[in-house]
């Protein structure tokens, strides 16, 4: 079984995010990036079912090349290889195309992906990806087991979950529970720095929606602290001053 | 060129979030002088559908065929590809939810579509056409220009106010092809809490987490819940240990809100909880930590054990 993880370089969760250039580009100075938190559950998933299956694991970025730290950190993690695509990834269906390409190169029996990248949420990289390779797409995946060509998964509804069964090749959006987060050991440290990382270039399309600038959410007003013994009032305030209620 | 607008059912009934989906979709058509059709799929009586038009649809197609009856975002993508090429829509305009995510990539992929998820506002047509989009999970806004020739629009909840007017839209039936492969995946089992107000489209959220020390105490917050009309929310660590489902869990790693109201009982406020929710209106926070980080982040503030606050809340909410 061949595996494809899509990975994303993103700033750490913690970062305060902040623009220069006239607020038309991220300021990265004092950014830590890691993989996005939702790749990395993909990514944790797929090193299980090497373990269990002997599948191989090619991991995939579409970026510039201050995100090979991120990828090495993959291959550290378990992945057999990497490829990456060497491209600004602004917009989700030029990534998508880029992934469809490496995709339609080598058949892979499963893509996958986190839910959704945590810069631009847009959670929808998987569908687009799914439709140009015109197989099925789906998230968010809570449990993925594989028997032969079957998969057995557990997708996230609005209040609940359901389960369902699909024939590979499949792409998939992951997110917790679907495996734990893994943490490099020494040794995958060591053998990451000699397992193959290729970059290619970008196939040719124009960009359908480019970011013009960015702007940071006005802070919120001052607090308004009501006394424990009155905490009543709260409700009258919520109900004749912020009207929410 | 109409503006299309795709609408979810639940249960027979448009979604509220889809019904501000119309509203929205409605005032891009007027922006550029066109007019607004709503598609709508699965089993719902013709009056209902004709409600779109008191949100501003002029007309509404309803995809009857049974097969369309369970939400399949791949099979609702294809029916409304076929939707946009009958009405030649330049513009497509949904609310975002789990169906929907799955419909719009699917979509995107087949129209070359340029696409802005987590829309927050009507777009700026001054100069091209720009919109406006939560990303970093709320840390940040982008302007984006979308230059394909077809635009796709996925709003967040609480994006316009819609306004209600007089009127019904024509139901029109819609039989496009379907797709065999679009049914592929076959659904075993479904699990849903149903009754519930479901979290992402709630207008007030009362979220508890860690401070409340384990899942029995959770009668406190459901009592709140319930007597506003609330949906229940938790933060991550919460989720984590079982206390409650994983489809309660907010933030940067869990759902995304923007309700009218947060209430936020016994949680510190990490920054990749903030990111989930501090797109709502109003924020409550009520901590017995004065220095708890959530505090920088509320409009309303408590300082004190959920345990004593809550029920007296809840008791006050009665009273009203
Ligand atoms: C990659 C990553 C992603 C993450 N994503 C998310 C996410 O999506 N959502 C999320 O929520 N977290 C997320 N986290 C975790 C986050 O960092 C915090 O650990 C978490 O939000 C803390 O949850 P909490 O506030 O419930 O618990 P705690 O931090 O333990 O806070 C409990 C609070 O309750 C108060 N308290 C205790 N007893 C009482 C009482 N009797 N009455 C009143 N107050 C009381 C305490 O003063 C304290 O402030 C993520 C972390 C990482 C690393
Ligand atoms: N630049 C990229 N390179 C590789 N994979 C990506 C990239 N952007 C998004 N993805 C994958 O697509 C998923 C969904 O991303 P998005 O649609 O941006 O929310 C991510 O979790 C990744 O697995």
């Amino acid at each position: 079984m061949k595996i494809l993880v899509c990975v994303t370089s993103v700033p750490d969760t913690t970062t305060k995010i902040a623009f220069t250039d006239n607020n038309t580009r991220l300021n990265k100075a004092g950014v830590t990036f890691i993989t996005g938190p939702y790749d990395d559950y993909a990514l944790a998933r797929a090193v299980e079912l090497k373990e269990k299956t002997g599948a191989s694991v090619t991991v995939l970025n579409v970026g510039e090349a201050d995100t090979e730290p991120v990828i090495r950190k993959c291959l550290a993690i378990g992945a057999d290889d990497a490829i990456r695509v060497n491209a600004e990834p602004t917009d989700a269906y030029f990534v998508a195309e880029q992934i469809a390409a490496i995709a339609q190169e080598t058949s892979y029996d499963l893509i996958l992906m986190g839910r959704e990248s945590i810069d631009y949420n847009g959670g929808q990289v998987h569908g687009i990806v799914g439709e140009m390779l015109g197989i099925p797409s789906i998230s968010p995946v809570m449990l993925l087991d594989i028997e032969g060509d079957t998969a057995q998964i557990t997708r996230e509804i609005e209040g609940g979950k359901e389960s369902l069964e699909a024939k590979l090749p499949l792409v998939l959006g992951c997110q917790e529970p679907i495996a734990e987060w893994k943490i490099p050991n020494m040794r995958g440290i060591m053998t990451a720095r000699t397992k193959p990382l290729k970059v290619v270039e970008p196939t040719g399309t124009d960009k359908l929606t480019t970011v013009d600038s960015y702007e940071l959410p006005a802070p919120r007003g001052a607090v308004k602290m009501i006394p424990a013994e009155e905490a009543e009032t709260l409700i009258q305030l919520l109900h004749n001053e912020a009207k929410v209620i | 060129m109409s503006v299309l607008i795709f609408a979810e059912l639940d249960e027979g009934k448009i979604k509220k979030s889809s019904l501000e989906a119309i509203f929205y979709g409605a005032k891009v058509a007027e922006m550029t002088g066109t007019s607004a059709t709503a598609i709508i799929a699965g089993p719902a009586d013709d009056a209902e559908l004709a409600s779109a038009g008191r949100f501003g649809a002029t007309k509404v197609l309803h995809a009857t065929d049974p097969k369309l009856t369970e939400p399949n975002g791949m099979a609702y993508a294809t029916v409304v590809a076929a939707a946009v090429q009958q009405e030649g829509s330049k513009v497509i305009v949904l609310a975002k939810s789990s169906l929907a995510d799955a419909m719009t990539a699917r979509l995107a992929g087949k129209l070359k579509a340029g696409l802005a998820a987590n829309v927050i506002e009507l777009p700026d047509l001054s100069n091209g056409f720009l919109v406006k989009t939560s990303i970093y999970t709320g840390k940040a806004f982008a302007h984006n220009e979308l230059k394909a020739d077809i635009k796709i629009l996925a709003i967040r909840k609480n994006t316009i106010t819609p306004e209600e007017k007089d009127g019904t839209a024509p139901v029109e039936t819609f039989t496009p092809a379907l797709n065999e492969a679009d049914f592929a995946i076959s659904v075993k089992n479904t699990e849903k809490s149903s009754g519930d107000i479901l979290l992402p489209e709630a207008d007030l959220v009362v979220s508890a987490g860690r401070g409340l020390k384990g899942p029995e105490n959770w009668g406190i917050v459901e009592d709140l819940a319930n007597a506003l009309q609330a949906a229940t929310a938790c933060s991550k660590p919460v989720s984590d240990l079982d206390w409650r489902p994983h489809s309660e869990h907010v933030g940067q790693t869990g759902i995304k809100v923007s309700p009218n109201l947060y209430i936020a009982c016994g949680i510190s406020g990490a920054i990749q909880h903030l990111a989930g929710v501090n797109s709502s209106k109003v924020i409550v926070v009520i901590n017995k930590d004065a220095d708890a980080p959530f505090f920088k982040s509320a409009d309303y503030g408590i300082v004190g054990d959920v345990f004593d606050i809550l029920p007296r809340l809840t008791e006050a909410v009665k009273a009203l």
